[in-house]
């Protein structure tokens, strides 16, 4: 039997007050490694938190305009590939599987690296570049996706991180 | 069930208050949620969303992610951030009288 019951007034809570802020400190330049911040910060967008991307190290892959659309998949040193590790070192097996992973990526919908980055920044991320990473690679802002706003050293990043939540990937 | 009255309606919804019967929705009701939420005015670029989602569910069977909206729907994201602020994809389907979307992108 289904019981009804009655709420004269039911809105759901938005919770618009919130002051939360999440940072993403993206390290890695492979393409498994970078939809996890991606993935995370559309979410946090969409529940309206203050979100902030800094890119460091290989990170910088994913806002480099000459890499960005070309992070790849390896299963070379990769156990969860659960495949003949040696495998991994055979010729055109990292693009093979660097393209198997990127349709399985499209079939759920989910765009491409560049176009995830524009997505973010369309709802409102802050996206930064490391400023020793892009010393250390002879890079300029002119290198990078035009949507990241600034190059910042690791000082300016605390400031940034302030009261945030950090997640280090 | 939980059963709640909006303008003097009442309606089905579920324990958080997003509407569980599609045909129980219409325009009127839609300019009510709105208001409950803080949108008081509802314009042409809100209706043609909301018009959006509701017919995405009827052929998709699940509501429609922010990025559907704007890639299938050609709503541009920074604008359902305005016309939906803070929380776009819960607001949005909310008014739309649909359940929150699934997906996570």
């Amino acid at each position: 039997m289904t019981t009804t019951q009655t709420i004269p007034t039911l809105v759901p809570d938005f919770g618009d007050e919130t002051n939360r802020k999440i940072c993403f400190i993206c390290s890695k330049g492979t393409l498994d490694m970078a939809y996890p911040a991606l993935i995370m910060a559309n979410a946090a967008l969409s529940e309206g938190v203050e979100c902030h991307l800094f890119f460091t190290f290989w990170g910088m892959d994913m806002i480099n305009k000459k890499t960005m659309d070309d992070l790849k998949f390896t299963i070379l040193g990769n156990p969860a590939a659960h495949m003949w590790m040696g495998l991994g070192g055979v010729p055109g097996m990292t693009a093979m599987a660097t393209q198997q992973m990127k349709k399985r990526i499209a079939d759920l919908g989910v765009p491409e690296v560049p176009e995830f980055l524009q997505l973010l920044a369309d709802s409102g991320a802050h996206l930064w570049a490391c400023k020793m990473s892009v010393d250390m690679m002879g890079l300029t802002k002119e290198d990078m996706f035009d949507e990241v706003e600034d190059i910042i050293n690791a000082a300016d990043f605390i400031e940034v991180a302030d009261g945030a939540q950090v997640i280090f990937i | 069930m939980t059963v709640t009255t909006v303008a003097n309606r009442d309606v089905h919804v579920d324990h958080e208050g997003f509407l569980t019967e599609y045909t129980e929705w219409d325009e009127s009701l839609a300019v009510e949620l709105a208001k409950a939420i803080g949108i008081d005015e509802l314009s042409e670029d809100h209706w043609r969303t909301i018009k959006f989602l509701r017919e995405d569910y009827v052929t998709q069977g699940e509501t429609p992610t922010l990025r559907r909206v704007s890639v299938v729907g050609g709503i541009p994201t920074k604008l359902l951030f305005t016309l939906f602020p803070s929380k776009p994809a819960k607001k949005m389907a909310y008014v739309a009288g649909l359940p929150k979307p699934v997906g996570c992108v």
